[in-house]
């Protein structure tokens, strides 16, 4: 029982990171109608930067954020704008090649910066752990859980209660009235797609914190990722969440009850059972065309 | 005889209630206007009756036969055909492969075979003529003019053969002279045995055009009646002008 | 005047020109390896003419209704897989023969491709795409977790034919992928030309009018769903046997989806042509790229590289820009007396 509790509670703080990184992914989704499949590779890419601060000056993980955040908003802004931006037509369909092929070109120079070798993100106190319920719990992935709680909570306070955040939401329920109302859609998707790589960079972090990790473990991510916001709703932050933390509690349940080998399978058997029960996912809306 | 038959129809979106117990009826062979202020729940009652949506109460019949859950492709096969409030036409497929996609019957082989093919083309080169348009054939969609298109989009619904058309704002968005045409048009088909019902705002087409007309005020029917009926009642402008 | 054909009269040279074309080309494809026997043109032969058929494959449903699959490797490696497990449960004996039972690989997948394409049809465009890489990292765990049925990672074997010794090797695989090409492009051209093409390509067009005006959305999704299933599991079969040894990283291959994808974008969606210029550009390209940068992990970026190039540069593909582009010289040179029915001409020519 206490194993099941365990896994439990293990599954929630994984389930942290992964809304985190579900949570951008799909608001660059909700906000530009888009699905980054290179979201995956933004997160890898994220942890390979602190990972590399880590190596040459020593810097602890969360303390490399202060860098790396700002930083991966920057590329994220500058990535929107030089690839995002230009499709006109076919946009959906486009873009998912444009960012699977952006995902190929960072695994590409990742694995020949770093080499495919696995490598983790250290800190000195990763082994510290404490006492509850009869197992342990390391302060990492504590901190890791903290870390993603916070940064989530910042989001959806920006998003609900400051004017740029209205903004955003605006043009995430219908892109034409937003700019008719005098909201810069092209200036707030490129910064949402800033923000939502940013969560990849913080996501990069605790994730690369948990896992050990090379230029290939994207495919890997993004699978889940991808599969997460399906379930939640593709646009709905709270449907990222709630499909987090109900993927990764089954998926470790099913790790400590079954065997390890079908946990990752758990995952897509949800999916399908909810996509024919629901295709449009716990929160997401039945897209009809204007009729 | 009515062809089409719609009884209690019902649907809300949220808070909304767009159609309210709507109960109204097409008689075969007629040019039926449906008119109502905008927001009555007119293009929601075509999408229930087509097939769009599911609706919360309520019926229709076609030809006597219920059409609950039926999907807008057996719709049309049975021989329901509509338009859009915004002409809707293919872009990419120029005018002769648009009178081509409506599908008749979807049976496997009249969709591999090519032997129909020529009769069909035929077909729609007449049509396109009908419509004057004939010499778009080969013009992409996208490249033709907004009325060209609404043309266009007619002229394919018609290539099924269907009893009843439902026609969304034939008049919007178009100049005097093609709306004379299109009036013409819609009569001709008609003479030629097809029912029509059409949502229409400009008055002076509905009056001209139509035998019948029904009123939607709130998602409820109010009035029906010919025209000049209609055009007196005093519900009906209670309606239009009123709160 | 007297100088310039007419409209119709250069619309007949482009048919006779085109027709030639695919003669010599065919003619060519048939005595490839009577012309260069050395086992490094024809292993790339193999391959590029895999892709040919993957391209063309995949295009019948991304390229048609406008459903991108990214997940079409699954279809690759089931078709493998299963082919293996086939010869290798009927104990049948390596050579000529076990090309016989493609089709039964086809079929196998067929099973698979209904399944999936039911519930991954469920979903509107930009969810279907999410759900077919699911499904095909699904497969790709299968196929490391059911280890007594796949051999998990250590691997599957296939038998070979000791009797194809060295030059000969790669030929009959080569005429066995050959003809997959070719059933691929046949049926992509006939799909193209029935109405049951014109539906799907309603369906990309606007996906409710054509609902609206009878098409069986679901149905004709679902149909070309496992067409272009069967076609790629068929193949996916042949390259089992060809490498003799399976992988469930290198069966499922992510990168195999993506290339058929990429292919069939470069050389035009939609269009029939479109996936064989794609792949016959592309295939060689890439095979080079990885044996010059394959450790380095840099042969990544080539992908990506070309990846966007063709997407922000030439959005629609190669054939339709240069059907474009000859369209516009054609009416160009005859002057401004163009009529309407000699556009139609000269579109119908420019397209393939």
């Amino acid at each position: 029982m206490t194993l099941v509790l365990e896994a439990a509670v293990l599954g929630i703080l994984t389930g942290g990171v992964y809304a985190l990184m579900a949570s951008g992914l799909t608001l660059i989704f909700g906000v530009m109608r888009i699905i980054n499949v290179g979201h995956g590779a933004l997160v890898v890419l994220g942890a390979y930067l602190s990972f590399a601060l880590f190596r040459s000056l020593h810097m602890d993980p969360f303390l490399s954020l202060v860098v790396t955040m700002p930083a991966m908003f920057a590329l994220g802004v500058v990535l929107q704008l030089v690839f995002i931006r230009p499709l006109k037509t076919d946009r959906e369909a486009l873009s998912v090649l444009v960012t699977y092929a952006l995902a190929l070109g960072i695994e590409g120079v990742l694995g020949y910066v770093f080499t495919t070798n696995f490598v983790e993100l250290r800190a000195w106190y990763e082994t510290a752990s404490f006492a509850v319920f009869g197992f342990h719990i390391t302060w990492v992935y504590v901190f890791g859980f903290v870390l993603c709680l916070t940064i989530l909570g910042a989001l959806f306070l920006m998003l609900y209660r400051t004017s740029f955040g209205g903004a955003i939401r605006a043009t995430m329920l219908n892109r034409t009235a937003a700019q008719l109302i005098g909201v810069d859609v092209d200036r707030v998707a490129a910064i949402a797609f800033g923000i939502g790589v940013a969560t990849a960079a913080a996501g990069g972090v605790v994730f690369g914190i948990t896992n050990a990790f090379n230029p290939g473990s994207h495919y890997d991510l993004i699978s889940r990722l991808l599969t997460i916001i399906v379930l939640g709703g593709l646009g709905s932050l709270r449907g990222a969440v709630i499909a987090a933390l109900i993927m990764l509690v089954s998926e470790d349940i099913t790790q400590v009850l079954i065997s390890p080998v079908w946990a990752n399978f758990v995952f897509f058997v949800i999916l399908v059972a909810i996509l024919i029960v629901r295709p449009q996912g716990l929160y997401g809306v039945r897209v009809r065309d204007r009729i | 005889m009515s062809l089409l038959e719609v009884s209690d129809l019902s649907k809300r979106f949220g808070g909304v209630v767009a159609v309210d117990s709507c109960s109204l009826s097409v008689p075969a062979g007629t040019i039926t206007g449906l008119i109502g202020p905008n927001g009555s729940g007119k293009t929601t009652v075509f999408n229930l009756v087509t097939g769009f949506i599911a609706p919360d109460g309520g019926e229709v019949h076609f030809k006597a036969r219920s059409l609950a859950g039926m999907g807008p492709d057996r719709i049309y096969a049975l021989g329901i055909g509509r338009t859009f409030q915004l002409a809707r036409i293919f872009p990419r497929l120029t005018a002769l492969e648009n009178m081509l996609v409506p599908v008749r019957r979807a049976g496997l082989k009249a969709l591999l075979s090519r032997g129909e093919w020529g009769h069909e083309k035929e077909r729609a080169m007449e049509m396109l003529a009908f419509m004057d348009i004939s010499q778009v054939a080969g013009t992409l969609g996208g490249a033709l003019s907004y009325g060209q298109r609404k043309l266009l989009e007619l002229a394919a619904v018609m290539m099924a053969g269907p009893e009843l058309v439902l026609l969304d704002e034939p008049a919007g968005g178009v100049n005097p002279a093609l709306l004379e045409r299109i009036a013409e048009r819609i009569r001709e088909l008609n003479r030629q045995g097809t029912t029509f019902l059409l949502v229409e705002h400009n008055m002076g087409f509905v009056m001209n055009l139509c035998h019948e007309v029904v009123v939607l005020h709130q998602g409820h029917a109010i009035a029906k009646g010919n025209p000049r009926e209609v055009r007196e009642n005093p519900a009906v402008l209670d309606a239009y002008l009123g709160t | 005047m007297s100088g310039t054909p007419t409209i119709a009269i250069r619309a007949g040279r482009v048919r006779a020109l085109k027709g030639l074309g695919l003669v010599v080309v065919g003619i060519l494809a048939l005595i490839l390896p009577l012309i260069a026997p050395d086992p490094a043109t024809t292993g790339m032969a193999v391959f590029t003419v895999m892709y040919v058929g993957l391209a063309s494959a995949w295009n019948i449903m991304g390229g048609y209704t406008g459903y991108i699959s990214l997940g079409h490797a699954a279809f690759f490696g089931f078709g493998a897989y299963s082919f293996g497990l086939l010869l290798n449960h009927l104990s049948v004996a390596p050579g000529y023969l076990p090309f016989v039972l493609v089709p039964v690989a086809g079929l196998l997948t067929a099973v698979l491709a209904v399944g999936i394409g039911w519930v991954a049809l469920r979903t509107r465009a930009a969810t279907f795409v999410i759900v077919t890489i699911a499904f095909m990292f699904m497969l790709q765990l299968l196929g490391e977790n059911l280890v007594k049925l796949t051999g998990g990672g250590a691997g599957l074997a296939l038998p070979y034919s000791h009797d194809w010794g060295g030059d000969f090797f790669n030929v009959p695989y080569y005429y066995a992928m050959l003809v997959l090409a070719v059933l691929a492009l046949v049926i992509s051209w006939s799909i193209r030309r029935s109405k049951f093409g014109l539906g799907l390509l309603a369906i990309r067009d606007d996906e409710d009018k054509a609902l609206a005006v009878g098409v069986p959305t679901r149905s004709f999704k679902l149909t070309a769903f496992v067409i272009s299933a069967v076609l790629v599991g068929m193949i996916g079969a042949v390259y089992g046997y060809y490498v003799t040894y399976l992988y469930p990283q290198f069966a499922f291959d992510p990168l195999i989806g993506i290339s058929m994808v990429l292919m069939a974008f470069l050389g035009g969606l939609g269009t029939v042509s479109g996936p064989v210029i794609g792949a016959l550009l592309l295939e060689p390209a890439q095979m080079e790229f990885a044996y010059r940068f394959g450790a380095s992990r840099l042969y990544l970026v080539f992908y990506s590289a070309v990846f966007l190039i063709v997407i922000l540069l030439l959005p629609r593909g190669i054939v339709p820009s240069l059907a474009d582009l000859v369209h516009r010289w054609r009416r160009g040179a005859a002057g401004p007396t163009t009529t309407a029915r000699g556009s139609r001409e000269a579109v119908k020519a420019a397209s393939p």
